[in-house]
């Protein structure tokens, strides 16, 4: 399992070592208030440019089918790719031992800190900007969709379709994902060489 | 002080709690928070171990906190039974998951040049990006109204976006000016 860079081109870099992983996790998981997906597109892409935006999608699709919390599966995924099960556990202990901590020390502290008006007020604002990253995290992947095998208005269809049962009827992500990836996934069976 | 105050749960019970995350994590498809409304019926409604405001606290404080959102698991865990509840919790949400997605990916990573597996990946996508659109909609709503401060959080989330789209700025800075900004009532 340890293939190094095994993706199409063969030109994309890859973590140095477990600690690399280790260390990347760790500080995308501290910049991610409100959730780490955010931040983990951007530096796990754009910075330092171990997966392409279509890696990057198609590891965060089968993450989401998946049971179990979104960025915890990215990270066994791609520490899974590089080092194997050491990579695996070095990307998600990077992820949550830090986080961790802090979140228990925050538990500790709540009772005294809750009541003040000026720290609910600036959870609601963290709470805003973080809705703001994960819609512009949205759109960045949209570009994806130009080379998918469905075709743009197909793709854009779908997309669109689970928007609306998710964010306007709210039907439970499992039948949703059960119907419509069926279907998607039936047709690019079809269209698929 | 009430952090420090746990209910004493027997071995039973701390075993049923660990049993119970165990089955959720595998039924949490989409995220281990896709489970909250399971693990209140059972933490909240039939065991009343911790109140109906110390669970709401417990996500709340996971999302204000830098990580992934899944260490609200955590919180509820201690506010149920300290260290050896935040164990029971964390190993019952983390363990069923993780095993699955490493035997998915290394199946789907050994055939990945297969029809299937192509086709599989080409054909999620699209549902990937209109989940994510649906993600950052359902967690703006709270905050968008028609007050002073909805247009002071409208304002944070579009300045967000473009912050994040149009500039190399990493995001915690906007996070940074949003919890400014809130703290001073405006949004």
């Amino acid at each position: 399992m340890s293939e190094p860079t095994s993706d199409a081109d063969g030109a994309r870099p890859g973590p140095k070592s477990t600690g690399d992983l280790f260390f990347t996790f760790n500080r995308l998981a501290l910049q991610g208030f409100g959730g780490v997906l955010a931040v983990a597109q951007r530096e796990l892409v754009e910075r330092q440019g171990w997966l392409s935006r279509e890696e990057f999608v198609e590891m965060l699709a089968l993450s989401q089918v998946l049971p179990g919390p979104n960025v915890v599966n990215l990270g066994l995924m791609l520490g899974d790719r590089f080092f194997g099960l050491r990579g695996a556990f070095a990307a998600v202990a990077g992820m949550l031992v830090v986080p961790f901590v802090i979140v228990m020390a925050l538990t500790l502290a709540y009772a005294e800190f809750s009541r003040l008006a000026f720290v609910s007020g600036a959870l609601r604002g963290m709470g805003a900007v973080a809705a703001g990253l994960i819609i512009a995290t949205a759109i960045r992947l949209m570009t994806t969709l130009g080379s998918n095998r469905l075709g743009v208005p197909l793709a854009a269809l779908f997309a669109a379709l689970t928007f609306a049962m998710i964010a306007w009827l709210r039907w439970p992500l499992i039948w949703v994902i059960a119907a419509l990836g069926t279907t998607a996934v039936a047709i690019a069976y079809a269209r698929t060489p | 002080m009430s952090a420090l105050v746990h209910p004493v749960l027997s071995t039973a019970d701390l075993l049923g709690l660990f049993g119970h995350f165990l089955v959720l994590s595998l039924l949490a498809i989409g995220g281990a928070i896709t489970t909250a409304p399971d693990m209140h019926r059972y933490v909240v409604a039939e065991h009343h171990w911790i109140s109906d405001a110390q669970f709401s606290a417990s996500i709340a404080i996971a999302q204000a906190a830098p990580g992934p959102n899944v260490l609200f698991v955590a919180v509820i865990g201690w506010n149920v039974a300290g260290p050896i509840g935040t164990l029971a919790t964390m190993a019952g949400t983390m363990l069923p998951s993780t095993a699955l997605t490493l035997i998915a990916t290394r199946w789907g990573q050994r055939r990945r040049d297969t029809r299937f597996v192509r086709a599989f990946k080409t054909g999620l996508t699209p549902l990937t990006i209109g989940l994510l659109v649906a993600t950052g909609w359902l967690l703006a709503r709270p905050y968008v109204d028609f007050s002073a401060q909805g247009a002071g959080a409208i304002a944070l989330i579009a300045v967000s976006i473009a912050g994040m789209l149009r500039t190399r700025l990493s995001p915690i800075w906007l996070v940074a000016l949003g919890a400014v900004v809130g703290a001073m009532g405006w949004a």
